[in-house]
Formats: structure tokens, C-alpha cells, sequence
């Protein structure tokens, strides 16, 4: 049977985690590669490598630090943030990256979806979408949640899996960072409109939390967050064994 | 040492990575030379099964697994590389794989129940349906490995080593004598997947 993910995600920029704090044994809190094995070796089941760089400078410390990582932990590597072309496709597979979550990219092109899946196949293309409630609809924002591109999300959505999306991330702009809960309303809508695997984003402030994600949406496949991980508050394996006594399958 | 078959598919830095870090030496080559002096090969693969099989064709070296494996040089298919291992695929119409097992790769798509999202990505628990298999060394029943992929190898016969759960009990790992295959990513399934390289590498 098929488990529940559970994928941290690292905020890079510069070559150095933004968010992070000490965990025991863990010296170089903001050393991507020490965290990232770190949380493999927690039991982590994927993990997310946002590049939140504008420079080149940091997109060349960007790509050896994946480059590293890749070479040390053998589980799925996502990688995003500023993917625009097929290139960048190119210049973070190459480096071991798994798959490439696009987002402003997609918005800007949407087929950059398409040509993408051709090239390295579906199941490589994550379409990750930054969703907030506008007038009681959702709609899409780009460049990180700061413009309202005014399209619906759901059609947005299901236009990128038309597309060739193998994946998608939705991230709850109106949940994020409250820690109240998974946007489940939103989620529920999007698991309705689209087959592909749906991963949950924004909101998670307790390993409940997912419990509650994974019982009232039974859809959804994975779930992600950063700061709740980072800071220590929930513990991947406490998070698992909570998830297993609630009878939600879970990788060992 | 390890031969990497690399026919123009796929990203095999990761690949080679794991080989290194179980112990072995690994080189990624096209090169039939290098292939053909190696002990072991490994077929990966992602991406469409027309194309990959094209490209095998193109360069030749299906020719080269087919003679290989022929001689008894293991051989592990990964992935799209297990599924070219097969007589057919109707991925995007109707093509011919290597004919090394018997079986023929058909798409989830209207064969699973509803429901469930396709493609079949994330961690799965093995069956071990031939605990035999050398593969399986120091790996047990529900062992989770991660998969990604929306068709899947059906008819397998006595060549079936383990399935996992999907609906469908779906083709997870093949093996009959020295060709060996796996439906799943070994080299980024964690620790399990390590050790069936590792057990690989020393079959």
C-alpha cells in the first residue's frame, strides 16, 4: 500500500538554509546538506530545495550544493524556484535533482509545462501554485505570493496537468504561517478536479495537524512545510509514529 | 566495476552516486568498448518507452544488453530500463522492448480502480512474491521503495520477484537467472534500496 509522504522543505539562498535553528547533534543548522541528511535520516520522504536566490553568484552555490547533496542522500530531491526555461530543467537534473516544481515560470509560460514533461516525462514536472481566497474565489499569485495573477486557480490547475504536470503542490497563501491547520477546504477542491498526486502546503503548526490533513482528505499524498521541521517544533519520526497510531500508513 | 548504460535517457549522476556509496566502482558510458569489459551493467532509464527504445536501437546497444545477457552478465534494469526489458510496451502506441522477460508494459490509465491518483508516485511497500530473488538479500516483506511511474509490466510469469499494492498488485521487481529488474528507483529508495544495489553488486 502506499504511505503518506512527509517532505521537509529547505529555503536556500545563497547557498545557506534562511530558516533554521540547532538540533542536537546537528552543528551547521544552516548548511543545507547537513540538514537535508539530517532529515533523511529522520525518516524524511522526499525533500524540497526552494533556490530563493536573485543572483548568479548564488545560483552557481545553489547548483554545488545540490550537486552535494545529491551525492549523500538517496531519496527524492525537488528542486524550485527560478525555473523559467527548459535549461534550468537541464541545470538542476544534472545536478541530481528528481523532480523541477514550477510556478511564476509556468504563470509567465505555461508552456514550459508542456515542454518540460515532454523531455523528461511527467512525473518530473511538479506544477507548485501559490493560491489565496480573492472575493471568495482562489486565485492564482506569482512571484512568491506577491501578485494576483486574477486566474482561477482550479483551471489553472487542471490546465497544468492537461499539460503535463505529474504533480502538484498547492500552497495556501491564507493558511501559510498561521499554523492553524492544512488549507483542507482548498485542498479538497483541487484533489476533486485533478488525478494527479496532490501534495499539501501551508498552514501544518503540529504534527496534528497532518494527522487531520490525511483523515479528512484521504487524496491528498504528501504533505510539506519548513518552519514547524526547522524550528525543532515537530519531530519527523514523533510526526510518524502519531500518523501510524491513527492508522495512517507511513514509511518505517 | 559497474557499467551505467547511458543511451541519452535519463539523469544517472544519482545513479552512480548510490553505486560509489555502496562500495562499488561505476562508470557511465555509451561506449561499447567500456560496456562490453565491465562486469555487471545497469539499463536505467527515464522518460517515454518509444523514445528510450529508439534511442537504444540507434546507438546500438540493444544489441549489446541482448549479447551480454546472453554471456550471463547480470544485468538490472531501473525503472523505464526494467520496462524495456519486456517484449512490448503500448506506451503512445505499440512498441517492441528487448525480449529478455516475458511480460508487456500496459498504462494505468484505465486500469486501475478510480480514484487513485496516476501517475503511481511516492514509497511502497514490497511483496515478496519470489524471496529468492538475490536481490532481496537483506530486504523483507513491506520494505517501502519509492516509485514513479504510470505504466506498469503485466504477464510477467515465472519472472515476477515482488509486486506492491496500487489497486493492482503492480510489477515491482522481475528476476529470472542474471537479468534483474526493478519497476522502483533502488538508488532513491533510502536504505532498502542501497542494500538491493549493495546485493547487486555482490551477486
Amino acid at each position: 500500500m502506499i504511505t503518506k509522504r512527509i517532505i521537509p522543505c529547505l529555503d536556500v539562498k545563497d547557498g545557506r538554509v534562511v530558516k533554521g535553528v540547532n538540533f542536537a547533534g546537528l552543528s551547521d543548522v544552516s548548511s543545507p546538506v547537513a540538514l537535508a541528511k539530517y532529515y533523511s535520516d529522520c525518516g524524511a520522504d522526499e525533500l524540497v530545495f526552494y533556490d530563493i536566490t536573485a543572483s548568479a553568484e548564488g545560483r552557481a552555490l545553489f547548483t554545488d550544493i545540490l550537486t552535494e547533496a545529491a551525492g549523500q542522500i538517496f531519496i527524492p530531491l525537488t528542486v524550485g524556484g527560478g525555473i523559467r526555461t527548459v535549461d534550468d530543467f537541464d541545470r538542476v537534473l544534472k545536478c541530481g535533482a528528481d523532480k523541477v516544481s514550477v510556478n511564476s515560470g509556468a504563470i509567465a509560460d505555461p508552456s514550459l509545462i508542456g515542454a518540460a514533461a515532454k523531455k523528461y516525462g511527467d512525473q518530473c514536472v511538479v506544477l507548485s501554485c501559490d493560491i489565496k481566497r480573492v472575493d471568495g474565489a482562489f486565485h492564482v499569485f506569482a512571484k512568491g505570493g506577491r501578485e494576483d495573477t486574477g486566474w482561477e486557480a482550479i483551471s489553472w490547475i487542471k490546465r497544468g496537468v492537461s499539460l503535463g504536470a505529474g504533480e502538484v503542490v498547492v500552497n495556501s497563501i491564507d493558511t501559510d504561517g498561521v499554523k492553524g491547520g492544512f488549507d483542507l477546504e482548498m485542498l479538497q477542491a483541487v484533489c476533486d478536479a485533478v488525478d494527479v498526486p496532490v501534495v499539501a502546503s501551508g498552514g501544518a503548526g503540529s504534527a496534528r495537524d497532518f494527522v487531520t490533513l490525511f483523515e479528512t482528505i484521504p487524496a491528498v499524498s504528501a504533505g510539506l512545510a519548513a518552519s514547524i521541521f526547522h524550528f525543532g517544533e515537530v519531530e519527523i519520526a514523533q510526526l510518524k509514529q502519531l500518523l501510524r497510531e491513527h492508522n495512517i500508513l507511513v514509511r518505517g | 566495476m559497474i557499467g551505467i548504460i547511458d543511451y541519452g535517457v535519463g539523469n544517472l549522476f544519482s545513479l552512480r552516486r548510490s553505486l560509489e556509496y555502496v562500495g562499488a566502482e561505476a562508470v557511465v558510458s555509451g561506449d561499447e568498448a567500456v560496456l562490453r569489459s565491465v562486469g555487471k551493467l545497469i539499463l536505467p532509464g527515464v522518460g517515454a518507452f518509444g523514445d528510450a527504445a529508439a534511442k537504444l536501437r540507434a546507438t546500438g546497444l540493444d544489441r549489446l544488453v541482448l549479447e551480454e545477457a546472453a554471456a550471463g552478465k547480470p544485468l538490472l534494469g531501473i525503472c523505464l530500463g526494467m520496462q524495456l526489458l519486456f517484449e512490448e510496451s503500448e506506451e503512445y502506441g505499440l512498441h517492441k522492448g528487448l525480449g529478455l522477460l516475458p511480460g508487456r508494459v500496459v498504462a494505468m490509465e484505465g486500469r486501475l480502480p478510480a480514484g487513485l491518483p496516476i501517475p503511481h508516485i511516492g514509497w511502497n511497500g514490497l511483496i515478496l512474491t519470489n524471496p529468492a530473488c538475490p536481490l532481496f538479500r537483506d530486504t523483507k516483506d513491506g520494505d517501502c521503495v519509492y516509485f514513479v511511474h504510470s505504466y506498469y509490466a503485466e504477464g510477467c510469469g515465472d519472472a515476477l520477484a515482488a509486486t506492491a499494492e496500487y489497486g493492482l498488485d503492480l510489477t515491482a521487481t522481475v528476476w529470472r537467472d542474471n537479468v534483474y529488474g526493478c519497476q522502483f528507483h533502488p538508488e532513491k529508495s533510502g536504505p532498502v534500496g542501497l542494500a538491493m544495489l549493495r546485493a547487486f553488486v555482490e551477486v
